[in-house]
Formats: C-alpha cells, sequence, structure tokens
C-alpha cells in the first residue's frame, strides 16, 4: 500500500510557489493566537507529483473503462468541456462582480436555464443545487411552501418501494413524512394501490422515471391523474433522464417539479464523487417559489433578480456549481435536439441489447424492453454458495468495473445496469462475455468467485472492523 | 452531433440480437401521445471548434476578479493557487472516477480522502473529519440539525455577524426539522456580546453557532464563548476559515464540538461561487451523528493496509428515512484540491499564506486609518478582513475605484443598514502587493473624501 | 439451532425468563441475516420499556435492524461488553451476547410470543 503523505512528508524540502511579502509588520498583537502545530507535511514537488500520481493508478475510471452502474450514468465526459470550463473567463469570476462584469457568464447560466426548460418541459429551472439530492431538498421546499400559502396541511409525501435513498431522506429533512407505496408484479406503480394510498393529506408523490428498475411507467397518465385530482403534485427524480432527451418531456405529462443530475445526463464528470449539480424545474404555478437569486433576460443585459415573495429562499450561497453548469451548457449545444435524441435512443438500444444477452445467464425479474438500464438478480447463483457481491467482485478481476448492488431493494441479489449510449457494441460484448464467463465460473469454480478480486491494488477490505472502531485520521504510525 | 459511437451497422446488429426490427419497438410502454411532438427546439449542433469559439466569446464577455487587483471576499477569495492543484486535478483517474462503492478498485481517491480528512482534523485540532461537503452553508446547516440531535433540543443561536447569504441558506433548511434559530448581536466592537449570549444561552439551546472571524473579519473571543456554551449543557460549533487556523486558536483548542468551514481557499478557483468546499470535524463521541461520508484505514483480507467508506448506515441507501442527511455526495475533486494544496505548500507554506492575508490586509488597514472621510469602526481585532466606512455612498466609491482597475470590496449597506450606506467589507489576500495596496489608499483618499 | 427454552419475537428477539428477570437477545437466524455487527445502541438501565417498542439499533456494515423489546417493564442491566464488543453476538448470541436484561411487569405477555417450535416454523415461511 502507498504510504501517506505524512510519512513522506517528514523531513521534506518545499518548493518557493507563493507572491512575495512585501509588507511584513513587525508587531501585531492579535489576541487568540494558534498553539498547537499544525503538523502538515513537507514534500518536494516532484514526491508530490509521484505521491498523486500513484493514487491515481489505483482508480477505475471512465477513461479507462465501462462503467456499468445502475442509475449513475457513466458516460464519457468529453475533454474539450474541461478545457473550456478553465479558462479565467469563467473560473476568475468572483460572485459578487457587478453584472456588467459578470454578462458571458450569466448568459450562460440564463441559456443553460432556457435549454433544461425545453428539454424538460419546465416553465423554470434554479440552478442552485449543489447535487441530486440537494435538488430534491429543493424541491420538497417548494411543494411545502406552496402548501403554506394554500393553507394546506399535507403531511405525506409518497415514494414508491423502488425510490433512491435519498428520497425518503430529503423529504424528512424537508419535514414531510414519507409514505411508501408497494410496486407491482411488473415493477410498477399500481394506480389501484395508488388510488387508495391517495387522500387529502398527500402532499406529493415522487417518483423516478424511467423508475430505478428502468421500466418506464406504463400508467404513469392515470397516476398523474389520481394525484392532481387529490390536490397533491408529483415529484420527478430526473436521474433517469437519460432515457427521455427527445422523447418524452416530463413538464407535458403531468410532472409539477423536477430535478436533474447535470453529472449524469449532461456529461460532467463525477469527480470521485462530486462536484455535481441538481437544477430543479417547475411548472409554472410554482415558478414564484423557486429559490433566489434568479437569473433573468431584459433586452439583451442579463441580471440576477434578488427578491421574490415566495421564493423558498436560498439553497446555496450564491448561484450552484457554475463551473459544473459550463461543461452541461457545452455539451447541450454541442448535441443540439438530434443528438440529445440520438443519446437517449442509444443509452435505450444499449442497455436491451445487453438486457437481452446478460439475461441468459442471470435470472431477470422484469422482462422488457427496459429503458436506459436494467435489473438482474444474482440469485440463481445463491446454489453455488456465490453471492452478487461476489459476481462485482470478480468483475474487477477482469479490469472492469461492477454494476450497481444490492439495489433497488425489492430486487433481491440485484444487478443494475447501466451501459449509457457512449459504450460501442463492441464494449459491450465483452462486457457480456465477462459476464458470461463468471456465471460458469460460479458453477465449476466458485471459489474464484468468493476469493475475488485477486489482481486489485488491495483484496477485499475488512469493512466491520472500519465501522467498529473507524480510523478517519493518520495519527502517526500505523494502528495494528 | 454527439458522442455515441455506434455505427449503423452496429445498431441493426443489435436489433437484431434482440429479435426486432425497428427501434420503435423499445419505445413500445411509452404511450405515442406521451411522447414529444416534433423533436425539441434547440439551436443547431456546434462542432467543438464553433463550440470553443461559442463559450470563449462568453468567456470574453466577463472580467474575472482573479485578473485584477480584487479586495472581494465576503466568503470567495482570489488566493494564489500553486500549478500541482491543478495538474492533480486534470488527472482523469481522479476527475472521471466515480464514487467510491468498490474500494478495491478506489484507493486513490478513498485514500486520497482519507488524507484530506487528516489534514482539517489537524487544521481543527478536533479529532476527525468527515469526507466535505457541498460548501460552508450547508455543512453549517447540518451541523446545526446534528447538534439538535445530539442534544435533543431545538434552538441554535446563531450570530448577526454572519454572511447573509449562509443566513438565508440556514433559514431555508433548518426549519423542516423544526429547529429555531436566534440571533446574536454584536456589539460595540464588532464581537458577540457575551452578556447577551449567556442569556439567551439560559434558555435551554441546543448549540452556538461562533462564526471565527465573524463576517465583519473580527476575532472572537472563542474561549469565553465556548465556555458559556458549555456551561449550559449546549454545544459549541464554530464556522471558521481554514487559511485563518494558521494564525488563530483553532476549533480544538477552545473545546468546539463541531467545527465547519468553507475550503475554498484550500486551492479552488473562485469560479462564480461554485463548486465550493464545506468542511465538518467533530469529537469523536459525535462521529456516528455526523453526515455525509467517513473513509477509515482498514486492512484487506492478506493484512495489506486499504481504505473504505465506512459508517454506511448512516446514510441514506441504508438507513432511508431515518438517515442522518439526506446528503449523498461529497465534493470529492474539491477535497482533493484541498489536500493538494495543502501538501504542496506544506506547513511553512501555508503559514506564510495566513502571515502574508493577516500582514497585508493590516497595513492597508494602516494606511487607510487616518485618511479624511474614511473611518474604520471595529478597530485592529482582525484576521484578514475588515470593515471600512466611507464618506459617500459605497456605490459611488466602488465605481470610481474600479476604473482605477480596483474591485475595492462588497458594499455592506443592504445587508446590515446599521453599518451604513458608506460600509465596505474589504479583504486583502497574499495575492495583493504593496503598490496595489498604495493604490487602494491613494483611490480611498481622493474618493473617501467626499470629492 | 436456537435454545428451547427461550421465547421469541416475529422480529428475531428471544427472551430467556428467570424468575420475574426477562433476559432478551437477537436470534442466531437474525445475526446470520445482519452479518457482522459492528454497533450496538441500547437503553441506560432504569429506563422503562413497552411490549414491541423499538428501543434501540443493531448496526451491521451494510444494514440496520431495530431492536424490540419483547416485555414490558424496567432495564435492570445493560450488557455493556457487547457495546465495547459487538463481535460478541456474532459469535455467542445466546449467552455472551445477550442485550438487556428486564423486569417484568406483566409476566401474561410472554404468552403472545412465539415458542421455540411456532418460531422455527415462523423462520421456515420466512425462507420461502
Amino acid at each position: 500500500m502507498s504510504a501517506t503523505i505524512f510519512e513522506k512528508g517528514k523531513n521534506g524540502k518545499s518548493h518557493s510557489y507563493l507572491p512575495p511579502h512585501d509588507c511584513p509588520l513587525e508587531k501585531l498583537d492579535l489576541p487568540g493566537r494558534r498553539k498547537s502545530a499544525l503538523d502538515l507535511p513537507v514534500i518536494g514537488e516532484q514526491d508530490l507529483i509521484r505521491h498523486y500520481v500513484e493514487l491515481a493508478s489505483k482508480n477505475y475510471h471512465i477513461d479507462k473503462g465501462m462503467y456499468p452502474l445502475g442509475s449513475c450514468t457513466m458516460k464519457y465526459n468529453p475533454v474539450v468541456n474541461e478545457e473550456l470550463a478553465r479558462l479565467e473567463g469563467f473560473n476568475g469570476l468572483h460572485p459578487l462582480q457587478d453584472e456588467e462584469d459578470v454578462q458571458g457568464a450569466l448568459e450562460l447560466m440564463y441559456n443553460l436555464q432556457e435549454a433544461l426548460c425545453e428539454i424538460c418541459g419546465m416553465s423554470a429551472f434554479t440552478l442552485q443545487p449543489a447535487a441530486g439530492a440537494h435538488g430534491e431538498l429543493a424541491g420538497m421546499m417548494i411543494a411545502r411552501d406552496y402548501f403554506r400559502d394554500r393553507r394546506e396541511n399535507r403531511k405525506t409525501v409518497l415514494v414508491p418501494d423502488s425510490a433512491h435513498g435519498t428520497n425518503p431522506a430529503s423529504v424528512v429533512t424537508c419535514g414531510f413524512t414519507p409514505r411508501t407505496v408497494p410496486s407491482n408484479e411488473q415493477g410498477l406503480i399500481d394506480p389501484a394501490v395508488l388510488e387508495r394510498e391517495t387522500g387529502p393529506d398527500t402532499a406529493v408523490l415522487m417518483l423516478t422515471l424511467p423508475n430505478t428498475l428502468g421500466l418506464f411507467e406504463r400508467d404513469i397518465a392515470r397516476v398523474v391523474e389520481i394525484v392532481h385530482r387529490a390536490g397533491a403534485l408529483v415529484y420527478m427524480d430526473g436521474a433517469n433522464m437519460n432515457a427521455l432527451l427527445g422523447i418524452v418531456k416530463p413538464g407535458e405529462i403531468g410532472m409539477d417539479i423536477m430535478h436533474l443530475n447535470l453529472h449524469k445526463t449532461f456529461s460532467t464528470p463525477h469527480g470521485g464523487g462530486g462536484p455535481g449539480a441538481g437544477p430543479v424545474g417547475v411548472r409554472a404555478p410554482l415558478e414564484d417559489y423557486l429559490p433566489v437569486p434568479r437569473v433573468v433576460k431584459e433586452k439583451e443585459r442579463f441580471s440576477l433578480r434578488q427578491r421574490a415573495d415566495k421564493s423558498i429562499g436560498r439553497v446555496h450561497p450564491w448561484y450552484g456549481n457554475f463551473n459544473v453548469f459550463v461543461k452541461a451548457y457545452a455539451y447541450i449545444r454541442t448535441l443540439g435536439a438530434a443528438g440529445l435524441r440520438e443519446v437517449a435512443e442509444n443509452a435505450i438500444l444499449n442497455a436491451n441489447y445487453l438486457m437481452k444477452k446478460i439475461s441468459q445467464w442471470y435470472y431477470l425479474k422484469y422482462p422488457g424492453p427496459c429503458m436506459h438500464e436494467f435489473v438482474v438478480s444474482g440469485k440463481n447463483l445463491k446454489d453455488y454458495g456465490v453471492r452478487t457481491t461476489d459476481v462485482a467482485k470478480r468483475l474487477l478481476d477482469y479490469g472492469l468495473h461492477a454494476p450497481t448492488v444490492y439495489f433497488p431493494l425489492i430486487v433481491e441479489e440485484a444487478l443494475m445496469i447501466e451501459p449509457v449510449e457512449t459504450e460501442k457494441k463492441e464494449t459491450l460484448d465483452r462486457f457480456a462475455a465477462v459476464m458470461e464467463r463468471i456465471a460458469e465460473e460460479a458453477r465449476e469454480n466458485p471459489s474464484l468467485l468468493l476469493e475475488a478480486p485477486l489482481t486489485t491494488p488491495v483484496r477485499r477490505l475488512d469493512e466491520a472492523a472500519a465501522a467498529r472502531s473507524p480510523e478517519l485520521c493518520w495519527s502517526g504510525e500505523e494502528r495494528k | 452531433m454527439s458522442y455515441v459511437q455506434n455505427t449503423e451497422r452496429d445498431r441493426k446488429e443489435m436489433l437484431e440480437t434482440i429479435g426486432i426490427s425497428s427501434f420503435a419497438a423499445l419505445l413500445d410502454p411509452v404511450s405515442p401521445e406521451l411522447r414529444v411532438q416534433g423533436g425539441l427546439k434547440l439551436e443547431e449542433p456546434m462542432s467543438e471548434a464553433e463550440v470553443v469559439e461559442h463559450l470563449g466569446s462568453l468567456a470574453g464577455k466577463n472580467r474575472p476578479a482573479s485578473a485584477r487587483i480584487s479586495f472581494l471576499g465576503g466568503g470567495i477569495y482570489d488566493r494564489y493557487i500553486p500549478a500541482p492543484v491543478r495538474y492533480v486535478l486534470s488527472r482523469s483517474e481522479f476527475y472521471t472516477s466515480y464514487t467510491p462503492y468498490q474500494a478495491e478498485v478506489s484507493q486513490g481517491t478513498l485514500q486520497a480522502i482519507y488524507e484530506y480528512q487528516t489534514l482539517i482534523s489537524r487544521l481543527t485540532a478536533m479529532d476527525s473529519a468527515n469526507a466535505s461537503m457541498y460548501d460552508a452553508s450547508t455543512a453549517l446547516a447540518e451541523s446545526i440539525i446534528m447538534a439538535c440531535a445530539i442534544k435533543r433540543r431545538g434552538r441554535v443561536l446563531v450570530p448577526s455577524a454572519l454572511s447573509p447569504r449562509v443566513r438565508a441558506v440556514l433559514d431555508s433548511y433548518v426549519p423542516g426539522k423544526s429547529i429555531q434559530l436566534e440571533d446574536l448581536p454584536w456589539g460595540e466592537d464588532g464581537t458577540l456580546d457575551l452578556e447577551t449570549v449567556e442569556r439567551k444561552l439560559a434558555e435551554d439551546a441546543a448549540a452556538v453557532v461562533l462564526a471565527q472571524p465573524n463576517y465583519l473579519g473580527l476575532i472572537e473571543r472563542a474561549g469565553e464563548v465556548s465556555e458559556l456554551a458549555h456551561a449550559q449543557g449546549a454545544l459549541l460549533i464554530a464556522l471558521v476559515d481554514p487559511v485563518s487556523l494558521a494564525v488563530l486558536a483553532p476549533p480544538g483548542e477552545y473545546d468546539a464540538d463541531i467545527a465547519v468551514g468553507e475550503g475554498q481557499s484550500l486551492g479552488i478557483p473562485q469560479s462564480f461561487g461554485g463548486p465550493l468546499l464545506g468542511f465538518m470535524a467533530t469529537k469523536n463521541q459525535y462521529i456516528r451523528k455526523c453526515p455525509g461520508r467517513l473513509v477509515s484505514a482498514t486492512r484487506d483480507i492478506e493484512g495489506k493496509r486499504g481504505y473504505v467508506m465506512t459508517l454506511q448506515t448512516r446514510e441514506q441507501h441504508i438507513r432511508r428515512e431515518k438517515a442522518t442527511s439526506n446528503i449523498c455526495t461529497n465534493q470529492a475533486l474539491c477535497a482533493l484540491a484541498a489536500a493538494v494544496y495543502l501538501c504542496t505548500l506544506g506547513e511553512d507554506g501555508f503559514r506564510e499564506v495566513a502571515r502574508q492575508s493577516l500582514e497585508k490586509s493590516h497595513t492597508l488597514y494602516r494606511m487607510l486609518s487616518g485618511i479624511p472621510g474614511c473611518s474604520l469602526p471595529f478597530g485592529e481585532n482582525f484576521f484578514s478582513e475588515f470593515v471600512l466606512r466611507v464618506s459617500v455612498p459605497a456605490r459611488r466609491f466602488l465605481d470610481r475605484a474600479k476604473r482605477e482597475g480596483i474591485l475595492a470590496g462588497i458594499s455592506l449597506g443592504q445587508d446590515f443598514p446599521s453599518l451604513g450606506e458608506g460600509a465596505l467589507l474589504v479583504a486583502v489576500t497574499e495575492k495583493r502587493d504593496r503598490a496595489e495596496l498604495e493604490l487602494y489608499r491613494d483611490v480611498a483618499a481622493a474618493a473617501g473624501g467626499g470629492k | 439451532m436456537f435454545p428451547e427454552e427461550c421465547k421469541y419475537t416475529k422480529e428475531h428477539e428471544w427472551v430467556f425468563v428467570e424468575g420475574d428477570t426477562a433476559v432478551i437477545g437477537i436470534s442466531d437466524y437474525a445475526t446470520g441475516e445482519l452479518g457482522d455487527i459492528v454497533y450496538i445502541e441500547l437503553p441506560d438501565e432504569g429506563s422503562q420499556v413497552h411490549q414491541m417498542d423499538p428501543i434501540g439499533t443493531i448496526e451491521a456494515v451494510k444494514t440496520v435492524a431495530e431492536l424490540f423489546s419483547p416485555v414490558t417493564g424496567e432495564i435492570v442491566e445493560v450488557n455493556e461488553a457487547i457495546i465495547a464488543n459487538p463481535e460478541i453476538v456474532n459469535k455467542d448470541p445466546y449467552e455472551e451476547g445477550w442485550f438487556i436484561k428486564v423486569k417484568l411487569t406483566d409476566p401474561e405477555e410472554l404468552d403472545v410470543l412465539f415458542s421455540h417450535e411456532e418460531y422455527a416454523e415462523f423462520l421456515g415461511e420466512q425462507e420461502e
């Protein structure tokens, strides 16, 4: 294992980086000076770079290979967008500069909002939320304030049992009570069940479309009608919007509030877990509730409207993850309408192709057609003493990344696979071949799976020991 | 154009394998009346050359603070970013990787986060730090929710000398948890009035938020506030500027229970205010109540050292509605930037950033004192940002300074009317030099004098 | 696989009665389903509990379960050893790995719990 930077930087010598100090002050009487040591490492630049390049070599990443993570939409991140986001004209801006000095930035945000409105059929978008879950929270706040203004005391948010775990967590953070709606045999919302669960206390139905099984809710029109008739709102978790680009506009089919993940659908990189961006769109009656400030256009000038009486306020101290907007905007302008439709079609085609192949060897509970992803189960391998996690670990030995495992919860031993549109047929074939090979190994030599991975920088890690007694920081020596 | 690589022939073969003749069959579950009619109405697609030209022209319409003489702060600072930070962040092994769910092939990200956690623990002198959050405002909101959960109380005292934008985020964020925020006004010297703190605490508060330095740049009596809070069984949440911690007592030294702050200063561009880096550190006794991801060292089955995400049962994918928070991501790449920044500069370099910010800001302060029309209402008790009051409306002063090439500060009057319409918040970082400070002085002498 | 003299709940707690005190733990089946237990939260000694109230949490690496009190009464003892070393519960769920002792207020409550045979049957149904 790589030594920590603290070990490497014990007795080093550092380079000089800073501007010259041309105004030293001798006597400065400050209260409350620091007494304890900072204990930062001191390391020369060459060894510093080597340290991080060594760490880099231990990461799987999209530029290395396919990432079939269901629900995560790990598509190619165009390199030109990275270059554009690094332009000083964008990343050198202070958020409190005068509007006249940031017209280009405001124009970019305005254009991005407009494009998202058109793509989703919503009336308005805010770009403020810093991540998908943050968008969910903002969306729930909008619903909360909307009902408060209508003097309707609605407390319940219906969440299908296939939902992302963040959905119920966001609901609670906002003060609502989540209530689970069970899916039917086809893995879909059952209108009859929904009808029973929906009542005067229902504020919102929070659904994911396509849902986390990769299925389009066939009865969506009926679902929307039930919810709207009860005076409630429909919230769409847009994590899976990749499947709908140019095919369905959520706003046109009755979704009242939705969030997008720019780091999924619009190709901005995941950065090992952030930063992303989770813009929220609403239909007309809810527009006034969006966070402030809002980017508006008057004549040819762009400005930030700071006040709106009904606004939920701010969810971010500034305007959101601007650097991420630059990349998403470049992506949308590059693709245009035809390109986006091509994305959705190929995401769907790739998923159905892979599903057809992989369901030969793994159990498919909900037969297709699927949209952009599908879920199979490893439960047919249980007889050989092999579990889904073992399949996942074995994939790593083949130099591939594992799919999302054990989610959604309603599928036992779930393997959730999203190939995304940018992967070519040959890549999918190779992945399928490996999945077939692993299924064979499970039958013939299960220990290959149980002991996997063998070829990775470390082997299976003792998560129980970490959780019992976490070591969250380096104390100066290795703990035994 | 798109980045799809399948050829027409690929598509045909795939459809054959699926057993259908055309793609349309796959859209069967989406009934036709739900579908988009006539395609999306977006601008025409662009080639790479066109998109470079288009975004280049948008960037060109901006006049970035980083390329000017900027005294803007208020939460976002213009600091020097050493080249190794950009280099490491441009490695696609880091920026195109996913959340490290498969630990065996994510040791790079995991070790980098573990090292980041260690660095934050050391800076704050706290036991442990999490893997980061969106920004300081959401980190603060989450720490307030955490304190209320620990104390099973619902009232938190928050200083009035807090960024109005951070305060606005708190106001939208915490009511969902039925938490009440109560203001702690500043006293004559611009810092917390300890008697008010004591009086308000007596009424069963869960926590006191201490901003160190506060929004006016001033250094609070942290130790005394901490003692008052603990005497009443409340927690102390410290909202700190990480650069100041090289000079000022860190939260661990005054026994803070939770420390949060904005890490943008640590190697992250201003980028119009995002992405940012919220950091959070706490005492080990509270770690299981802490929101956000945590990375722990452990061993693999061969006894080799490695890293995993841990205490995941706190998180939403397991605990769903009972999770400690709804936050699912961290800001891994920004945390990496902060780690590389701190390790590049090292002990002496980072101390130098703080020292230069401190001494350069105090140099400007001294240059401005005694200039007719300029007043400095709160004295020298500040770290690197201070309030300047000019005798003309701040807007006029700022415009005039801008004509001289200076972004002279943030106008405070709208958010804090009691400071008057001539009040400005002036931030000085290590990037400024004596000549620029002198230019500021000259502009102030000319404009602040009321002429 | 599990002791015959205990009573059981649907939530997989076991109860063993000694005089007016009930010793409570979780079954071998439960520890098997949870996997490695990493953290346990229990109420304080002296607190009152009611039958089938959630009174604590049991965390494994990737899952978390609530502990329900099978009986009503006052907690007279808490097993500090399992809080310090939760792996004891995995190793020995019926002896060293007990959770709490409760002084019973209403011994008749025990009648609604599963007998050993009933629990075995219940587990059989669960497996299907």
